[in-house]
């Protein structure tokens, strides 16, 4: 259950991997015969494992991830899916965020729970994406949310160099920002957007200079962006969701050293981040969700992976009792979905519903469309 | 006041096209409205852009199948929206793009997304069915939409629920029953990849009829009955009245006024009734031809009358923005940072998020793109190396020896696409102007001083609220 006894409320970090991770190269079925002869190009070595168990092991590229998992403190969640997702491929992303695989949904996940805990849009910052571009779960009519490309360098007019010029500029940018009366709802809320973001690019801002640490995170985009996360949750801006994504995992092509960068910089930024949030003692009340949209096919097309199903999801925190959830989808050609793909063992809604029930404190059902079946990763 | 006809050609030219310079509008309002739209309505009375030179830039675009998809098609796309001589060809594509949303996500195939794209300004203007008929044959629509799993035995209901939902009549004009007809009716009509995609690279694929997959069974449809075949389904969906008012309101949507998304039209009448009616009129008389329903549209009042009523999508505030500072012709190396731009407001071109394609109007706007807008444009506009603001300060200089506050914000908005603004907005550059006095350009000094002004003003120009719309 959320973790109260020093009144810090809990807070969620949602890191996406973009493109579709290959959960069969991430935590290895080593000792199953199935898997080297469907992955002759792509396949892990055993010698390339870090075992877990006597079937399972961490791709040793995650070693930075296991070690974590061995201070008990990450729930592996297995064979991450939803129903009929051989038809929806390339709908992945947008299913996983919008929790509708049968229409085209208009609302984000994301989005909807910050709908719950803010919801009168008091603080610009309840949920902070790190990263250019909005993902769509965090999107939905009426819901603020702060989209930070890089926190050295946020906010409007950071072209400008000369800081006098910049003042100038910025408030003329809030003259013409603030409401008019009789221009219209559009009008309106656009200037209601601009004065927001002026609103949160002023109290980010505190967040860089306040900060000192100890750990020194790698020089990689993962690694900037949770540095950024540590560096706004420390700051406490009352920030309760974090968002950032990793990309480049859609390797139908090249997949060995692709997927070998990946999740060495993965494992590394989440260890950092991790170790950041100890050192300051403000890990507590983190939790850290890492997602994907799907797993990949079971066999590899000569050089990486298509688009498959059956993928996994981490969930990483001090509140969590590690070791693995659901179950390993199975490998047995006969239990193949269509032919080649892994069969879903839990619906991603009931990842997402067990961090905002039994994490966050929120309704979930609302939230993801229905009630599924939840894991029981906290203590 | 700025000129009345330069700032109606300005609305024309952004609206038909993506903005002009101010020498541009100049030309155009010299030659007159209906002229101009007339010229606007026959793009191939112009030369096509130089294909072979963007060629030799980037190899031929349906080539290099590694990294990023769509940035480089994209900005390709882009710089010919920037260059053409056909700005309304390029904005009919994006229109039909728009409601024809197909991703290449999914395909991942470049060649068919590039043909598509190329076949919506081929046939853009032209009358309803050549565009339907050519989109049912088009290989990134059939594969987007999953047509060549659409088969005799085992019909695949995709392309023709989306034919009737969103490329055509609207949900509420048709029945569960009609879906499936015309599900039954496009069997076998799919294409051939002659390669695989992996890992040879990639290949155009081709349309081709299935007679053997096809059923050629009896079908009611919509009130009719026949053997239909996927032709007979556009037939019967282009004489109905729900397609033309469908098809008038996207246009409106896109050409004139924001309406609510998409999905809510059945049930949310159009702000406009009266000229929805003007526009089903037009496509109705012309049967069903595009370019005679623009005509109808760019000639009416209630386009004229428009202005700030359409949210800027990040396609038209990125082209807007290179067309106002100038930027080489040639379709330089960089290009896909343009298309980034847009990704980061979140439009990617070649990639919408899904069939229903983008949501528009305020939706385009939060935090982060708002963020996104802003600075791209403010980065823009602050280079005064760039041709087209070397030309706005040249133009002030010719103009006299000194300028007074009014008269120079008046001069910046004209010269920055003879914009309106609100009073307020006006008051708030007249303030922030005048508290730096007289611009004067008597010598190199005053000169320099005055550059940094000129650019300062059109980057809160280019930031403020008006400049978001359309």
């Amino acid at each position: 259950m959320v973790v109260t006894t020093n009144s810090k409320r809990p807070v969620l970090v949602i890191i996406q991997l973009t493109g579709g991770n290959d959960f069969m190269n991430t935590i290895v079925p080593y000792a199953n015969g199935v898997y080297h002869d469907a992955r002759p190009t792509v396949g892990i070595s055993e010698d390339d494992v870090l075992p877990i168990n006597d079937t399972l092991g961490f791709y040793a590229k995650a070693a930075p991830l296991k070690e974590i998992y061995d201070r008990g403190k990450v729930a592996i969640v297995q064979g991450v899916g939803y129903p009929n997702s051989n038809r929806s491929h390339f709908r992945g992303m947008d299913i996983v965020h919008t929790c509708e695989p049968e229409s085209v949904g208009t609302e984000g996940w994301v989005a909807r729970a910050v709908r719950e805990l803010d919801p009168q849009n008091k603080n610009v910052l309840t949920c902070v994406n790190i990263g250019r571009g909005l993902p769509r779960a965090m999107a939905a009519p009426g819901v603020t949310v702060t989209s930070v490309g890089d926190l050295d360098n946020y906010g409007l007019m950071t072209g400008m160099t000369a800081q006098a010029q910049r003042q100038q500029a910025l408030d003329l940018f809030k003259q013409t920002y603030t409401p008019t009366s009789g221009t219209g709802a559009v009008m309106d809320y656009l200037a209601q957007t601009g004065m927001n973001v002026l609103e949160g690019a002023d109290r980010l801002e505190a967040a860089p200079a306040g900060y000192s640490s100890g750990v020194k995170y790698a020089d990689d985009p993962i690694a900037w962006n949770l540095r950024d996360i540590a560096r706004v949750h420390l700051a406490g801006l009352g920030t309760r969701i974090f968002y950032t994504s990793h990309g480049g995992y859609d390797y139908h092509a090249n997949e060995v050293p692709t997927h070998a960068r990946l999740i060495s910089e993965l494992s590394t930024a989440i260890k950092d981040f991790y170790q950041d949030l100890e050192e300051h003692g403000a890990h507590d009340n983190v939790a850290i969700l890492v997602f994907t949209e799907f797993g990949r096919r079971i066999r590899d097309n000569g050089s990486g992976t298509d688009h498959g199903s059956g993928g996994g999801s981490f969930i990483i925190g001090d509140g969590v009792n590690g070791g693995l959830y659901a179950d390993y989808p199975s490998l047995d050609p006969n239990e193949w979905l269509d032919g080649e793909d892994l069969a879903h063992t839990i619906d991603f809604r009931g990842v997402y519903a067990t961090l905002l029930e039994q994490w966050m404190g929120l309704d979930a059902v609302p939230i993801v469309g229905g009630s599924y079946e939840q894991i029981q990763p906290f203590h | 006041m700025p000129d009345p006809q330069l700032s109606l050609m300005a609305h024309l030219m952004r609206r038909a096209g993506f903005g002009a310079t101010h020498a541009d509008l100049e030309a155009y309002a010299d030659t007159g409205y209906e002229a101009v739209l007339e010229d606007l309505l026959h793009p191939e009375r112009f030369p096509e852009i130089e294909q072979d030179l963007v060629d030799r830039y980037h190899g031929t675009l349906d080539e290099d199948l590694g990294g990023n998809l769509h940035e480089l098609p994209a900005g390709v796309w882009i710089h010919r929206m920037v260059h053409t001589r056909r700005p309304l060809e390029e904005k009919i594509a994006l229109f039909w793009h728009h409601v024809f949303a197909t991703g290449s996500a999914k395909s991942e195939h470049r060649p068919s997304m590039n043909r598509q794209i190329d076949m919506f300004r081929r046939v853009g203007l032209s009358d309803l069915r050549t565009i339907l008929m050519e989109l049912s044959r088009d290989p990134a629509m059939l594969y987007w939409l999953d047509n060549n799993e659409n088969h005799k035995d085992q019909p695949n209901e995709n392309y023709g629920r989306e034919l009737l939902e969103l490329f055509s009549m609207g949900v509420g004009n048709y029945t569960e029953q009609d879906i499936k007809m015309a599900a039954r009716a496009f069997t076998g009509w799919t294409f051939k990849q002659p390669i695989p995609l992996y890992t040879q690279g990639s290949h155009p694929a081709e349309f081709v009829f299935l007679e053997d997959d096809h059923d050629g069974g009896v079908k009611t449809f919509l009130g009719e009955m026949g053997p239909f075949n996927g032709e007979d389904i556009v037939d019967i969906i282009v004489k109905q009245p729900a397609t033309a008012r469908f098809i008038c309101r996207h246009l409106y949507n896109f050409f004139v006024s924001d309406e609510p998304q998409v999905p809510s039209w059945n049930q949310v009448p159009p702000q406009d009734p009266a000229a929805i009616d003007v526009l089903v009129e037009a496509f109705v008389e012309s049967g069903g031809e595009i370019r005679a329903t623009l005509r109808a549209l760019f000639n009416s009042q209630f386009f004229k009358g428009s202005r700030l009523k359409r949210v800027k999508s990040p396609v038209e505030l990125v082209v807007g923005i290179l067309k106002l500072v100038g930027i080489s012709d040639l379709p330089a190396a960089d290009v896909a940072r343009y298309a980034n731009a847009t990704t980061f407001m979140a439009q990617t071109l070649y990639d919408p998020p899904s069939v229903e394609g983008w949501h528009t109007g305020q939706e385009w706007i939060d935090g982060g793109t708002l963020t996104e807008r802003v600075n791209f444009a403010v980065n823009e506009v602050g280079d005064a190396g760039k041709p087209g603001i070397k030309a706005i300060v040249e133009r002030f200089a010719n103009n006299g020896a000194s300028v007074s506050a009014d008269d120079f914000v008046d001069e910046c908005l004209d010269l920055a696409g003879s914009l309106s603004v609100s009073d307020e907005t006006r008051g708030a550059f007249v303030r922030d102007a005048e508290s730096d006095g007289e611009l004067r350009f008597g010598n190199d000094a005053q000169r320099d001083e005055s550059t940094g002004r000129i650019v300062r003003m059109l980057e809160a120009i280019v930031a403020c609220r008006e400049y978001q719309f359309a």
